[in-house]
């Protein structure tokens, strides 16, 4: 790979101070030292350790709980059931909306298991050994009910529901209004003839809950010059962060405090408070350090009230530590798709007609978005000329799935992807051109049409990335390179286009000038591992001409007066509050001026910032921003918080309280237009070399190319490009689930079973590059990228392999060395094409 | 009785000094006592709360234990010798470079820092039912879940299946077959040295155990004589990722050829079977053979008579026909031009 794809000798933006440049993050050496405490590393006078009683079986009802001999137990404090939890609350939005408590949500303790592992109850004791003893002891009558393990199996006519009330997730009209309304669970079985294209390893298309199309469906299919038909199942895979959900919490004054892990330190308080039927004031959230979430912490998890309500309970801090096992079952997976497309192509490789069908196992809890999120995601990625989109979202008595860097998006580009590598082959075209020919542009079209009027991205750089990848990974070259095969090794390369959601809007900032000239920026984002809890914020130094040095970033602890922020899911950090952070820079910087034309005379525009000073534009009159605080705090009002701005959340305005009278206090809400939605996109290039013996492959090279706005941070971007392609590989070569689907347990268990990507696993001089190209349609034009370089990670790798091996080979992911062997044996494609969790 | 995972249950630990003094306190525990060398098998099943023994004698403070000595015919392995320090002897690598590529393969490097020799040679099965705690009849039940109508069974065996259908997971055993090491055992009988491939046991002996230590016995040593010293090895391991991983299946051979042909050769396979397996058959039919790829195919084609596949492992089939035969005619190393 040529040198110039080295990130470090890349130079980034450019005309910034800080945007754009490498710094060392705050948190960096507390992390590296291991000083930097997790959930599980506090410690409080008395705390208590509590374990929990996993289900045995995949569906059963719970007849009698004796926990008597456990109770006697010496060391034993208390257990806590079903029975114990606060009654669900309902929602009350910011719009004063009340969105009813779902009967069919997931509460952290039950009394109808609905997957094995799922908790039952929980005990609290002196110590951990003491609470397994107990838990040892504790006997339990459970009524078995029906199980489904496969997805296809519910559907099946007289087949089994995961929920005594049904087996799939609809979104009826909501009353009185045109979008679809809170979903619920209904039952829908296929009939037999639905079924007669399961003998043929296709996947059986009976009635489908949810439908959208859009174009002309038949003459795109008529008037191409192939049309392929593909079945194809992609993995569930947990997403496995290396800090479980463990949770500890104590109260005091009627106020509970919890530590753990979370995407969010700001929207995690309400979340907890829901949780226990509280007030929100009444909840203290501490999260300095996350290890990882990737979609399964967005607000924590509800296993954390279990630790709360035991304190409560016992009147003593609790510890709950979750095990890898446990965290196997209730630490959130990505659905596996069931999918099939019939895509037509020109003879130029465009996309002619799309007919997509996707069933995606839903779990037995809340609704996942994937099944949807993958139309409109392959409706953008490719631009057919007209579309038709199904889906299910099939529950089961498997544990509970959430969103996983890119949901939904993984799953349809990776059904598409190897469909795409095949046309490009039957046409002749070369790879990376039939992609070309298809990449979105500009303000590209995704999704039905809504109201007559389909939406529109607000910018697609993906041609550039895509020619970028290919000129640095030498792509023309590799293909050209001859020979294929030496031995019995075969190389092949593969491109894979990807894309996902990049960013919101909407969010607030809120920062304070002191008087001794440092600034502080309150950050409620959460600290996770991408840094954009810190990134964000130096937008909003770069604004104010403020050395970073005089920086400071408070986050991690909802005492410490947070502003309105969003969640760090759907890769809309980074976008979302470099807005917010530029909104409040600008507020502050408006005050400064108010401020020097207050006490200098003149009119406030003829002020500027920078050097840590206001000053009059063209020299003369002028004060130091420490100086400019201090009059701050004399002048009060709205310029050292004593007022906040109307539009901004409520959260803001109480942490904006707090703050009055510390310095010169900049709250904004984010009201910049956008014009479309935002994503960002990446095209993906690996090369695998294959032993047609052993069925045994390697990564040789990986290069993920960005169309990601503005960098902010080179290190952290270049951490999300590889991390996360890393995370799509590991759906490529060997990440999954494994269950028995007769007793409805899982075998894949542990690590070394289900087999998440080792560091070994992937080449060691992975490369990215980035356009550094800023989307229009946000102030500092940056946006979100930890979801897009997902699917392209596995798509390359098995588009790759598809090029060493044919097309014949395999027709689900991962793919190992049973699938290569088993079909290169029979000469075609052998492996249960449909089956779920092999 | 509710089941809980990961929490390792109490027990006492026994730190002797001697092997003497490790003897005697399991003979004082019977079937109480567990035999802790690394850990890394042994954990796994504390941690589950699976194997609940009183009493843990742990042989890591035994220093007869430790080490590689050179012998008047070749070296002695203490039991305890890490497999980090197994990779790294001067003597192994330049002699019984075989035995080395193998333990270099083990699971990842700070498990070969950890892991010992001998406790890579008698570790137990990791099928995922059996180790999950499924009454199988390797735990003293009736059934085997594996080899059901619907079992999961990607990893199983393909040969010598007698009820049970788990497989050995060592990757050092097929080595050390391959090099004809000899097992020292210390009983309360005395001293015992069995061949490497009669330490390994199938269900048809015995479904409960991978080998032949009977409570109170310990392995003390493994010795290789000069025999196959600086032969032709091969040795391969293919498992799904490239760290941390068991086998689906590896290979270990020794030959020595005169001009093109085979005139001596030892064959092992693990990862077929619940035992590693020597190939004689193989073995015999090679001997006198030209090396080449004609040999290597008759030799695999040989190697997989019988093999019977369970629904989700006939890849294991062409698998071992394609190792053994690389195990005598060798891989076509791949020198790419860019």
């Amino acid at each position: 790979m040529s040198e110039t794809a080295k990130p470090a000798e890349r130079q980034y933006g450019a005309g910034y101070k800080l945007i754009g440049k490498n710094y060392p993050t705050p948190d960096l050496y507390a992390k590296v030292t291991g000083q930097a405490k997790y959930a599980e590393d506090f410690r409080a006078d008395g705390m208590l350790f509590c374990k929990l009683l996993l289900s045995p079986m995949p569906h059963a009802r719970v007849r009698h709980i004796d926990a008597k001999a456990a109770l006697a137990m010496p060391g034993v404090k208390a257990i806590l059931t079903a029975n114990d939890l606060p009654a669900p609350a309902d929602t009350l939005t910011d719009n004063g909306t009340v969105i009813k408590a779902s009967k069919w949500g997931e509460r952290g303790l039950t009394n109808e298991p609905v997957y094995q592992g799922e908790p039952i109850l929980a005990v609290a004791a002196v110590d951990e050994l003491t609470a397994a003893e107990a838990i040892e002891k504790i006997e339990i009558d459970f009524e078995p009910l029906p199980f489904v393990i496969d997805p296809l199996d519910t559907l099946r006519p007289g087949g089994p529901n995961p929920r005594t009330d049904g087996n799939i997730w609809t979104r009826p009209a909501a009353p009185g209004s045109q979008g679809p309304g809170t979903p619920v669970v209904t039952e829908l079985k296929w009939t037999h003839a639905d079924f007669a294209e399961e003998k043929h390893g296709r996947l059986p298309m009976g009635k489908a809950p949810d439908e959208w199309t859009y174009g002309d469906l038949d003459s795109g299919f008529k008037n191409a010059a192939l049309v392929l038909d593909e079945t194809f199942v992609t993995p569930d895979t947990s997403h496995q962060t290396l800090e479980p959900r463990s949770a500890m919490a104590y109260w005091q004054n009627g106020k509970v405090y919890i530590h753990t892990g979370t995407q969010s330190t700001a929207q995690t308080l309400p979340a907890i408070a829901r949780w226990l039927n509280i007030s929100p004031d009444n909840v203290v959230f501490i999260s300095e350090y996350t290890g990882g979430g990737f979609g399964s912490k967005i607000t924590g998890g509800v296993s954390m009230i279990i630790a709360a309500l035991l304190a409560k309970k016992t009147n003593t801090p609790v510890m709950m530590r979750i095990s890898r096992e446990e965290e196997t079952f209730i630490g959130r997976a990505r659905p596996g798709f069931q999918g099939r497309m019939k895509v037509g192509f020109g003879k130029d490789g465009r996309i002619t007609a799309l007919d997509m069908f996707v069933i995606c196992d839903n779990g037995p809890y809340d609704a996942v978005g994937d099944a949807p999120s993958s139309g409109r995601i392959v409706s953008l990625l490719y631009q057919p000329q007209a579309m038709r989109w199904r889906g299910l979202t099939v529950l089961t008595n498997t544990p509970p799935r959430s969103a996983q860097s890119s949901p939904g998006g993984l799953q349809g580009i990776v059904i598409m992807e190897p469909i795409i590598a095949k046309a490009g082959r039957r046409l002749g075209l070369d790879q990376v051109a039939i992609r070309r020919v298809n990449c979105p542009e500009g303000k590209a079209p995704f999704g039905p049409p809504v109201q007559g009027k389909r939406q529109y991205a607000t910018s697609a750089f993906l041609k550039e990335a895509l020619d970028r990848g290919a000129e640095q990974f030498k792509w023309n070259e590799r293909v050209a390179r001859t020979p294929k095969r030496i031995g019995t090794k075969v190389r092949g390369v593969g491109v894979s286009l990807s894309c996902y959601v990049g960013g919101t809007i909407g969010f607030d900032g809120l920062l304070v000038i002191r008087p001794d000239g440092r600034v502080t920026f309150q950050s409620g984002i959460g600290n996770l591992g991408t840094e954009s809890v810190i990134d964000v914020h130096r937008a909003g130094a770069e604004v104010l001409g403020v050395p970073w040095e005089k920086c400071e970033v408070v986050w991690g602890n909802t005492t410490k007066n947070l502003p309105f922020t969003c969640v760090s899911g759907g890769s809309q950090t980074t976008h979302a509050m470099t807005r917010a952070a530029y909104a409040t820079a600008m507020d502050a910087k408006k005050k400064l001026q108010e401020i020097a034309a207050k006490k200098l005379g003149g009119k406030p525009e003829q002020y500027e910032v920078a050097n840590e000073r206001v000053f009059r534009k063209g020299g003369g009159a002028g004060m130091s921003l420490a100086q400019a605080a201090k009059y701050a705090i004399q002048l009060g009002g709205i310029y050292d918080g004593h007022e906040a701005p109307a539009d901004v959340h409520k959260l803001t305005k109480a942490s904006v309280a707090s703050l009055a009278g510390q310095g010169l206090v900049a709250a904004a809400k984010d009201n910049y237009p956008r014009d479309g939605s935002t994503f960002s996109y990446v095209a993906s290039f690996a090369e695998i070399e294959v032993d047609l013996e052993t069925g045994k492959y390697d990564i040789v090279d990986f290069l993920a190319s960005g169309d990601v706005g503005t960098v902010i941070h080179p290190r952290a971007l270049g951490g999300q490009m590889l991390g996360r392609s890393t995370l799509g590989i590991g759906h490529a070569i060997g990440q999954k689930w494994v269950f028995d689907p007769h007793y409805g347990q899982m075998v894949s268990v542990r690590f070394y079973q289900s087999k998440p990507p080792t560091i070994l696993d992937v080449p060691v001089d992975m490369q990215w590059t980035a356009l550094d190209i800023p989307d229009p349609e946000t102030p500092v034009g940056a946006r979100g990228v930890g979801e897009p370089p997902v699917a392209g990670g596995c798509g390359a790798i098995l588009n790759a392999l598809s090029d060493a091996l044919g097309d014949e080979v395999f027709q689900r992911a991962p793919v190992n060395a049973d699938t290569i062997l088993t079909s290169l044996e029979a000469g075609r494609p052998r492996q249960h094409p449909l089956m779920a969790h092999i | 009785m509710a089941v809980i995972r990961d929490v390792m249950p109490a027990f006492d630990l026994y730190q002797p000094g001697s092997i003497a003094d490790a003897q005697k306190l399991l003979a004082q525990h019977g079937s109480d006592a567990w035999v802790l060398a690394g850990g890394l098998d042994s954990f796994d099943w504390l941690k589950d709360r699976i194997k609940k023994p009183k009493a843990v004698v742990d042989l890591s403070g035994i220093e007869e234990l430790r080490g590689v000595r050179t012998t008047t015919d070749g070296i002695e392995i203490g039991a305890m010798t890490t497999l980090t320090d197994v990779v790294n002897h001067p003597v192994i690598k330049q002699k019984y470079d075989l035995l080395a590529q193998a333990a270099e393969v083990v699971a990842s490097p700070q498990i070969r820092n950890q892991g010992t020799i001998g406790g890579n040679v008698s570790q137990d099965t990791r099928c995922w039912y059996y180790r999950g705690g499924w009454p199988c009849y390797r735990a003293g039940g009736n059934i085997c879940y594996a080899d059901t109508p619907e079992g999961r069974n990607r990893e199983h065996a393909i040969l010598h299946a007698d009820r049970c259908v788990a497989v050995n997971p060592s990757d050092t055993a097929p080595a050390l077959i391959a090099l004809d090491a000899k097992f020292l055992l210390s009983t309360s009988k005395g001293e015992r040295v069995v061949d490497a491939e009669d330490y390994f046991i199938g269900p048809d002996i015995d479904i409960t155990r991978l080998h032949i230590l009977q409570p109170g016995d310990l392995l003390t040593a493994i010795r290789i004589s000069s025999t196959w010293a600086g032969a032709q090895f091969y040795f391969e391991k293919i498992r799904d990722r490239n760290v941390w991983d068991f086998p689906l299946m590896n290979v270990a051979s020794a030959m020595v050829t005169s001009g093109d042909n085979i005139d001596h050769i030892r064959i092992a396979v693990n990862g077929a079977a619940a035992r590693p397996l020597r190939l004689k058959a193989v073995e015999d039919a090679v001997r006198g053979k030209p090396r080449n790829a004609a040999t290597g195919e008759m030799a695999g084609k040989l190697a997989v008579q019988g093999a019977i596949p369970l629904q989700f492992n006939a890849y294991k089939i062409p698998l071992m026909r394609n190792l053994v035969k690389r195990s005598i005619g060798g891989v076509e190393e791949a020198t790419w031009t860019s």
